[in-house]
């Protein structure tokens, strides 16, 4: 299958003539929206409406039906024996347009007099949403500074270098539905599709295997599956679809992109009083899978940052504009939050003298292990922010480092800046109950069986979907520990909906604070069964029992004992059980957190700016990041490096960029520039533990800090080289022209 | 077209397409899907084969092109039923996650190592530029192949004066290693 895209921002469709593509070798069918309309196949659903926000939510037809409103919607598709005769015949579709005038600026979209993108939606305004807390005019009443900035945190593609791709069978006689499809949560394409294709949710099996990669946009429910499987109805085959690279730049979703004005107030002394900010959120031209949760929930309550914050009001502006619809980014919402805290903090510092360091130290929130509450009404789990601070400046020898280096180097005309980020982000998402309170159309509990086979190897079976992060791994790690049993005797299955139980999948860092809760709960139950099992078999009581190590022996005896291999035998035979007790050794749980996980940290970056050309070495980099107890270094390690790659690109390298026709000018590897390896020096790493009492293994996530914390680290520290220059601020991604024209205007302005 | 390719030391013959690319040739006619396509402009670097001894992005090469060639792809590096040592080294140092880069980023690294040169953590890095990772933030992909290259012993990260050092010489790194063992 192929998919024939519209090549405008914003146009009517007034005819498609499929004549001459329906005519080309190989070709089995051209449909268009309105086929899918007819045939009963619903708009894309958004399962994430704000609540108190007003949100609009218009329909969204998988393929256009009337009108088009980004350059890649989808006119019309095409079905043929092979990828490239389909390809070949989706150009020969021939479309009639009426360009209408595009809207592209999330922020230029609410005026009046621009393109309206949605009958209903004035202004092309979705939703206006309002987190306050404390007396804010109070704050900036007694406030001895006030420091103001608009940030603009830039639209990112995501760019997960496998490409999307859906391939529908459809059993006519069976009347089922097999989906196989590049996600990162089958279960809810599952329910979602349900919803939108009419077929029941019983009969649809959805298998996503090994997906290459995804940080946030292969969580959506996306039009093609739809178009997938519509077309195997349609013409009785399996249907496969293929995204190209460029299809994947105009088609799959983006992040970020916020206009963000903000002011803060704070003492002379250096003690924060009050965040004031406006955010505009483009959204795109639709609204994708969750995006009205990330610059709200996300975003928004995550603005107190790791520091005691008295008072706060901002307020968001949910935004449709002719572009690619905006979702999940790895981070979500949290970057937009930590860099908007960060900037301004720095520029408190700045304003009033003190260093970036310091002013951090008297802010943060002193350390607290069973809740903590703050001004947005989060609850924050368990933190101890200072000890991760010492560590790094300590790691990165912070005083000489200012001192002796950026000082002297500065009188040799060179320019060192560093940066420095405290941070926490809300991740491990989380409790049902707050999620139903926000508006996400789900719940965010995970379940797990824990399965033992009568030779005693185990598979479980998760709903959650690693796509990369080595969930596998770290899970068998937790079940073999658990049980004592060799590691490579266990077994992750996930990846389809009908060989494992219901899960929400794997975004927000959720995978092993939720899911392990689950897993540890079915090795609860395994035990006790096994310790019944075993005292019958021993004739002991169950009292007497203990396990240990992978044995279940009688205390005090350690000879009279049976291996949990011989407990799984003895169950699965079920030869002799006790009264009372079913055959099998198998478990299922559910885990429903109880809140959701924050971990923090302090990240470090030093860079040198050549004044004469704007490029930016990035030299150092140093970044102590508190998950709660670690499982496997190597994973956690691995996950905080790739962090800090997508963080430290959206500082330097990345973003998208639109021309005004809504043409999206970097559309392909060429123009959006994806980080290298020698971008980069190795990493400096450091951790503290401090554990969550929120899941039974005090864990919390990791994939996500390292691009959380490192975006503000790399912004703050290339302006900290930038001051003496007199440049304070440059838009991101802070590129050699970006930086040279700062330094340049800086100096015309003297 | 009629083509004639050995790859990974069979010899097949098929029609083709004249613009059918090489790597296209590779996944649908011999269904050898190891080798991936992360792009459509010649950038990332998932398609990496050998084509006659040398690295190449077979999204670049048309199949024609490779006539009476000897392909080798990531299915034909291993063989006897083992893993190459550098697809060792990649599970060894965590050097993939999802994977979708890695079999481009192991046929690269194979020749990058057995051509010569610089083999430091900074060498590495500079000669890695035509193949794109997304996920592992390529620390884990250069110790994964110093690891190969004999170059790196022990896991823990770089720190401090060793991570400054990024112009590392082999022979330091070789006392490195018997620091940190001693
Ligand atoms: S597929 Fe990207 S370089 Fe070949
Ligand atoms: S491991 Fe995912 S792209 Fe490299």
């Amino acid at each position: 299958m192929a998919v024939v895209r519209s090549p405008f921002a914003h146009a009517r469709i007034t005819s498609i003539d499929s004549t001459e593509a329906a005519g080309m070798p190989g070709v089995i069918g051209v449909y268009t929206g309105q086929q899918m309309r007819d045939a009963g196949f619903g708009g894309i659903p958004c399962a994430w409406v704000v609540p108190d926000s007003d949100t609009k939510t218009p329909d969204h037809p998988p393929i256009a039906v009337d009108t088009v409103r980004y350059v890649g919607d989808a006119v019309a598709m095409v079905v043929a024996k092979t990828e490239t005769q389909a390809r070949d015949a989706a150009y020969a579709v021939d479309v009639d347009y009426d360009v209408l005038d595009a809207v592209i600026d999330g922020h230029a979209a609410t005026m009046d007099g621009e393109p309206q993108l949605h009958d209903d939606v004035e202004n092309n305004v979705c939703f206006h949403w309002i987190v306050a807390g404390g007396d804010i005019d109070a704050a900036f009443a007694a406030a001895d500074v006030v420091v103001t900035d608009t940030i603009i945190n830039q639209r990112l593609i995501p760019t997960a270098m496998e490409t999307r791709a859906a391939l529908a069978r459809w059993d006519v006689a069976m009347e089922e539905l097999t989906l196989w499809v590049t996600s990162q949560n089958p279960h809810i394409v599952r329910f979602l599709l349900s919803l939108d294709t009419g077929i029941p949710e019983h009969k649809i099996r959805v298998i996503a295997p090994d997906v290459g990669g995804g940080f946030g946009s292969k969580l959506p429910h996306y039009p093609e599956d739809s178009m997938v499987i519509f077309a195997s109805q349609q013409t009785g085959l399996p249907v496969k679809w293929n995204e190209s690279r460029t299809e994947n730049f105009q088609a799959t979703s983006h992040g970020r992109d916020h206009r963000q004005e903000v002011e803060m107030a704070a003492t002379s002394e250096g003690k924060i009083l009050g965040l004031r900010a406006k955010v505009w959120a483009n959204l795109g031209a639709y609204l994708s899978t969750a995006s009205t949760g990330v610059p709200t929930i996300l975003h928004g309550l995550m603005l107190s940052g790791a520091y005691t914050l008295p008072a706060v009001h901002e307020d968001v502006y949910g935004v449709f504009t002719n572009t690619t619809p905006v979702d999940a980014y790895r981070g979500a919402g949290r970057p937009e939050a930590t860099l908007m805290v960060e900037r301004m903090m720095d520029l408190v510092a700045h304003e009033i003298g003190m260093d970036p360091a310091e002013i951090r130290r008297k802010n943060l929130i002193p350390p607290f292990t069973e809740g903590h509450e703050v001004i947005t009404g989060l609850v924050y789990d368990s933190g101890n922010y200072e000890p991760a601070l010492d560590q790094a400046l300590e790691m990165i020898d912070y005083p000489a480092l200012r001192k002796q280096q950026q000082a002297q180097l500065r009188e040799q005309g060179r320019y060192i800046g560093i940066g420095v980020v405290t941070y926490t982000e809300i991740c491990g998402l989380g409790p049902s109950e707050v999620a139903g309170a926000v508006g996400f159309g789900g719940g965010l509990w995970e379940s797990a069986i824990v399965r033992f086979h009568p030779s005693g190897k185990v598979n479980v079976m998760v709903g959650v979907n690693p796509h990369g992060q080595g969930e596998e791994t770290t899970f068998a790690q937790i079940v073999a520990d658990q049980l004592g049993l060799p590691v490579g005797d266990v077994v992750i299955v996930y990846g389809d909906t009908d060989r494992t139980p219901m899960g929400w999948g794997t975004y927000g860092s959720r995978t092993t604070p939720v899911a392990s809760g689950a897993i540890m709960g079915a090795i609860t139950k395994i035990k006790d069964k096994g310790v019944k099992i075993a005292a019958h078999l021993l004739e002991a009581s169950t009292e007497d029992i203990e396990f240990a190590d992978g044995k279940f022996s009688v205390k005090g005896s350690r000879d009279q004992s049976m291996t949990i291999q011989d407990i799984a035998l003895a169950a699965n035979t079920a030869w002799d059980m006790p009264e009372g007790v079913e055959p099998g050794l198998e478990a299922s749980a559910f885990f429903n957190p109880s809140n959701f996980v924050y971990p923090f940290g302090t990240h470090i970056a030093v860079v040198e700016v050549d004044p004469e050309t704007g490029e930016i070495e990035l030299q150092r980099y140093a970044a102590v990041d508190d998950c709660g107890p670690i499982i496997n270094p190597m994973i956690v390690e691995g996950q905080i490096h790739g962090g800090i790659v997508q963080g430290v690109a959206q500082a330097l390298w990345e973003g998208a960029a639109y021309d005004e026709d809504g043409n999206l000018v970097t559309g392909s590897l060429m123009d959006y520039a994806i980080p290298k390896a020698d971008f980069f020096p190795p990493f400096e790493l450091g951790k503290t533990e401090t554990p969550t009492p929120v899941n039974p293994l005090g864990v919390k996530g990791v994939g996500e800090t390292g691009t959380i914390g490192s975006t503000p680290t790399v912004y703050n520290a290339v302006i900290d080289a930038l001051l003496p220059l007199g440049v304070k601020k440059v838009d991101m991604p802070m590129t050699p022209e970006r930086v040279w024209r700062a330094i340049r205007d800086a100096e015309g302005g003297h | 077209m009629r083509v004639t390719i050995t790859v990974n030391g069979t010899t097949s013959q098929a029609d083709v397409e004249p613009r059918t690319l090489l790597v296209d040739y590779l996944r649908d006619n011999l269904e050898l899907t190891g080798t991936n396509i992360g792009c459509d402009t010649s950038q990332c670097g998932a398609c990496t084969v050998h084509l006659d001894g040398r690295p190449v992005k077979s999204c670049t090469i048309l199949a024609v092109q490779a006539d009476d060639s000897t392909v080798t792809t990531i299915e034909g590096l291993s063989g006897n039923g083992q893993l190459h040592p550098m697809q060792e080294a990649f599970r060894e140092k965590h050097g993939l996650q999802c994977g979708f880069c890695t079999s481009g980023m192991i046929m690269a690294a194979v020749k990058l190592v057995e051509d010569g040169g610089d083999l430091s953590d900074r060498g590495i890095r500079e000669r890695l530029e035509g193949n794109l990772c997304r996920c592992t933030g390529y620390e884990n992909i250069v110790r994964s192949i110093r690891h190969y290259a004999g170059e790196v012993e022990s896991h823990a990260p770089l720190e401090g004066d060793e991570a400054m050092a990024h112009h590392r010489t082999l022979q330091e790194a070789e006392e490195l290693a018997a620091r940190r063992q001693s």
